[in-house]
C-alpha cells in the first residue's frame, strides 16, 4: 500500500448467485489522482462503486481509505461522497439545503452553513443559487449542484457514477473539461466510472478497463491508447482495426503474419502466447495506416485493400475499405493530399510495424 | 364535428355529475342548514332561531362527545398512519414482482366484505366468549373470561382496521415513485435512520401522507357501525347524538344542528392539516 494512496482495494469479490460481478480486483489510487474506471454495461463497475461507497458488501477482500479499513463502515461514516447517475438531487429542498444537508449532519452552526455553501457554489460557477429549487435548474447547474453538494464535504474520496450520460453531447464536452479542472482546483480524489472511452481519456489521470468483473489494464490514458495490453483493450479503447491471420515466426520482438490472403505483414508482439502456426491478431489504429502509392518507407508492412467508400467527419475523415473479407479504415490526410478514391478502386495500406500490436488469438 | 353537437356531447357528460353533486350533496345540505335554523314553538307553528345551537352549547353532553369525537379520530388517524407507514414501505420499495401484488390484495380482501361483517370478526375474537378470552384462559395468564369489547381501546382497534387500506393505498402510490438513490444520498452524506426517514421520505411522500389522513380522518369521525357495536351503549361517538335526535327523538332540528357542526368540525380540521403541512388540496388529491 502506498504511503500517499487515498483508495486501495485488495481482492474485491462480489457475487449474485454463481456470478461474480466483481471478480478479485485490486487497485491503489494515489490522493489527488482522477481514476476511471472504463467498461461496457454489465461489467461490475456499477457493482464496485457500490461497494466503495458502502451499498453493498464485498464477499471478499478490503477496502482502505487512507490507511483504514472500510469493510465494516456504513456509507454514512465513511468519508466518501458519491455523485449518482440520475443526480438524486433532493426534490423536497432548495439548491442551498441541498448543499447544507450534510454540513447539518455534522452540526455545523447555521452561519458556518451558510458560508460554506455561498462559497462551494461560487467554486462551481453557481454564485447566488441557494434558494432556488433544483427541478428549475438546467441540467448542466443540476450537475454542478450535486457536485457542490459532495465536494462541501471536503470528502477524501469523490466516487462519480457516470453523471454525464444523461446531458446533450455539446453540454457533454463541456462539462468533461469543466470537471478535470475542478478536480484540480479542489484536489479531491476522484474516482469516475464511464463506459464512454471519451470521458475516461479526456479526464483521468489513471483509467482502468474492466471488462466481466476483472480489470484487463490500469495505465493512463496515452499508455492505454499506444500499448494496450489485451485484445480487449485494443478494441475497446478508441478505433482499432483488427486483422487475423497465421503467426509465421517472432524474431526481435517483431511478430510476422500471414493474413489469409497470403500477405506477410509484421506487428510488435503483444502478448507472451505467441506460437508460430497459432493464429493470431494484429491491431492497427486508422492514423497509423497510411496510403501508400508504390513507393513503400524500408521496413513498412502493407497489404491491397479495395475501397468501399470515404467517410467524410472533419478531421476524423476516414476510408473505408476491405481486405479478407474484413472492413479496415484507414484515416485521411487533412492537408488535402489524398487522392479521390472511387468505390471499388484498389489501394496500397501500410504501416509502420512498432505501431501495431500482434496478440496470441486465445488471449481474449 | 358542430359546435352546437360538441356543446350538446359536453352538457350530456356533465349531468350525470351536476345531478349527483346539486341532487345528493348540494340540496340536502342546504335543506338540513335550514332545518337547523327552524325551531318548533307548537306542533304547527316553526320560528326561525338559533336555539339548536344554543343547545349545543349549554348541553355538557353535547359538545363533550363531539370534543371527544374530534379527538379520537385525530389519534386514531394518527395511529392509522404510524401503522400503515412500515407496510407501505414494504410493498412499495421492498416487495418485488407477484409478491407485491399478493401483498397488496391481502391489504384488499377485508373490503370485500361490509363493515358490519368486518366489525363483528373483531367482535368474535374480542368478547367475553370470544377467540382471546378463551386462548388467555388456556394459557392460565387470567382466571375467568375476559371482557375486551365495549371500552375506546376496541373502537379504536376496529376504527384503525377500517382505516388502514384508505391510508396504505395513497402512501404506497407516492412511494412507489420515489428514486432509490434519493435514500442512498441520503445515507451517502452521512445521515442516519432517523435523518433520512425525517427529512427525505417523509417530506417526498408527504402529498400521499395528507391525502390518506383526510380519507381516513373523514371516514373515522363519521363512521357509526364501528363505535356503536365495538364501544356499546357508552361509546359516545358524535354520529350516534345524531342519529338518536332523528331517528329516535324525532328532533330533525336538533340532529340537523348536530350535523352542520359536524361538517364544519370536519372541514375545520381538513384545513388546518393542509395549512400546517404546507400542501394544497389540488397536490394532494390530484
Amino acid at each position: 500500500m502506498g504511503m500517499d494512496s487515498d483508495l486501495f482495494c485488495e481482492g474485491l469479490v462480489r457475487r449474485f448467485g454463481s456470478n461474480a460481478a466483481v471478480d478479485h480486483v485490486s487497485l491503489d489510487v494515489p490522493a489527488g489522482t482522477f481514476f476511471s474506471i472504463l467498461g461496457p454495461s454489465g461489467c461490475g463497475k456499477t457493482t464496485l462503486l457500490r461497494l466503495l461507497a458502502g451499498f453493498d458488501k464485498p464477499d471478499e477482500g478490503d477496502i482502505h481509505i487512507r490507511g483504514q479499513r472500510m469493510n465494516d463502515v456504513p456509507p454514512n461514516r465513511r468519508p466518501v461522497n458519491m455523485v449518482f447517475q440520475h443526480l438524486a438531487l433532493f426534490p423536497t429542498m432548495s439548491v442551498g439545503d441541498n448543499i447544507g444537508y450534510g454540513l447539518k449532519r455534522r452540526k455545523m452552526p447555521l452561519a458556518e452553513r451558510r458560508k460554506r455553501i455561498a462559497r462551494v457554489l461560487e467554486q462551481v460557477g453557481l454564485p447566488d443559487l441557494e434558494h432556488r429549487n433544483p427541478q428549475e435548474l438546467s441540467g448542466g447547474q443540476r450537475q454542478r449542484v450535486a457536485l457542490a453538494r459532495c465536494l462541501v464535504l471536503e470528502p477524501t474520496l469523490l466516487l462519480l457514477d457516470e453523471p454525464l450520460g444523461a446531458l446533450d453531447l455539446k453540454l457533454r464536452e463541456q462539462m468533461k473539461v469543466e470537471l478535470k479542472h475542478l478536480q484540480k482546483q479542489f484536489g479531491t480524489t476522484f474516482v469516475y466510472i464511464t463506459h464512454d472511452q471519451s470521458e475516461a481519456m479526456v479526464m483521468s489521470d489513471q483509467v482502468a478497463v474492466m471488462r466481466d468483473g476483472r480489470f484487463d489494464q490500469v495505465a493512463p490514458p496515452e499508455e492505454l491508447y499506444r500499448e494496450p495490453a489485451t485484445p480487449f483493450v485494443a478494441g475497446f479503447v478508441g478505433d482499432n482495426n483488427r486483422l487475423s491471420g497465421e503467426l509465421v515466426s517472432v524474431r526481435d520482438n517483431l511478430a510476422e503474419l500471414r493474413l489469409d490472403d497470403g500477405v506477410l505483414v509484421q506487428g510488435r508482439v503483444a502478448s507472451d502466447n505467441l506460437q508460430a502456426g497459432h493464429r493470431a491478431e494484429l491491431y492497427i489504429r486508422p492514423e497509423s495506416l497510411v496510403l501508400s502509392g508504390d513507393a513503400l518507407s524500408a521496413g513498412y508492412s502493407s497489404m491491397q485493400a479495395k475501397v468501399r467508400t470515404t467517410l467524410f467527419d472533419g478531421a476524423n475523415s476516414r476510408v473505408e475499405a476491405e481486405t479478407c473479407g474484413q472492413p479496415v479504415y484507414a484515416r485521411l490526410p487533412q492537408d488535402g493530399s489524398a487522392p479521390r478514391l472511387s468505390a471499388d478502386s484498389s489501394i496500397r495500406l501500410a504501416w509502420n510495424p512498432a505501431l501495431a500490436r500482434v496478440f496470441g488469438a486465445d488471449s481474449l | 364535428m358542430k359546435p352546437s353537437v360538441s356543446r350538446l356531447s359536453l352538457w350530456l357528460l356533465l349531468t350525470p355529475f351536476l345531478l349527483w353533486i346539486i341532487l345528493l350533496v348540494l340540496l340536502p345540505h342546504l335543506q338540513m342548514l335550514r332545518v337547523s335554523f327552524q325551531v318548533r314553538e307548537s306542533w304547527d307553528t316553526i320560528a326561525w332561531g338559533v336555539e339548536q345551537y344554543q343547545n349545543f352549547f349549554t348541553e355538557s353532553y353535547y359538545w363533550r362527545t363531539f370534543v371527544r369525537t374530534g379527538v379520537m379520530s385525530l389519534f386514531t388517524t394518527f395511529l392509522t398512519l404510524i401503522i400503515a407507514f412500515p407496510i407501505a414501505w414494504y410493498i412499495a420499495r421492498l416487495a418485488r414482482g407477484r409478491s407485491k401484488g399478493i401483498l397488496f390484495l391481502a391489504c384488499l380482501i377485508p373490503f370485500w366484505a361490509s363493515e358490519l361483517v368486518r366489525t363483528y370478526g373483531w367482535m368474535i375474537l374480542l368478547r367475553e366468549s370470544g377467540l382471546f378470552s378463551s386462548w388467555l384462559q388456556a394459557l392460565g395468564w387470567v382466571d375467568g373470561p375476559v371482557e375486551m369489547l365495549y371500552n375506546d381501546v376496541a373502537v379504536i382497534i376496529g376504527l384503525v382496521y377500517n382505516g388502514l387500506l384508505f391510508m396504505v393505498v395513497p402512501l404506497v402510490t407516492t412511494l412507489d415513485g420515489m428514486d432509490e438513490n434519493l435514500v442512498e444520498a441520503g445515507y451517502d452524506l452521512g445521515g442516519g435512520h432517523g435523518t433520512v426517514l425525517r427529512e427525505i421520505v417523509v417530506p417526498w411522500a408527504m402529498p400521499g401522507i395528507v391525502s390518506g389522513c383526510i380519507v381516513v380522518f373523514m371516514l373515522t369521525l363519521g363512521s357509526y357501525l364501528t363505535p356503536v357495536l365495538m364501544g356499546g351503549k357508552d361509546s359516545a361517538w358524535f354520529t350516534e347524538q345524531i342519529f338518536t335526535q332523528f331517528i329516535t327523538r324525532f328532533n330533525w332540528e336538533q340532529g340537523a344542528a348536530l350535523g352542520v357542526l359536524l361538517l364544519v368540525l370536519s372541514s375545520v380540521i381538513v384545513w388546518l392539516g393542509l395549512k400546517i403541512s404546507g400542501q394544497s388540496l389540488r397536490k394532494v388529491m390530484g
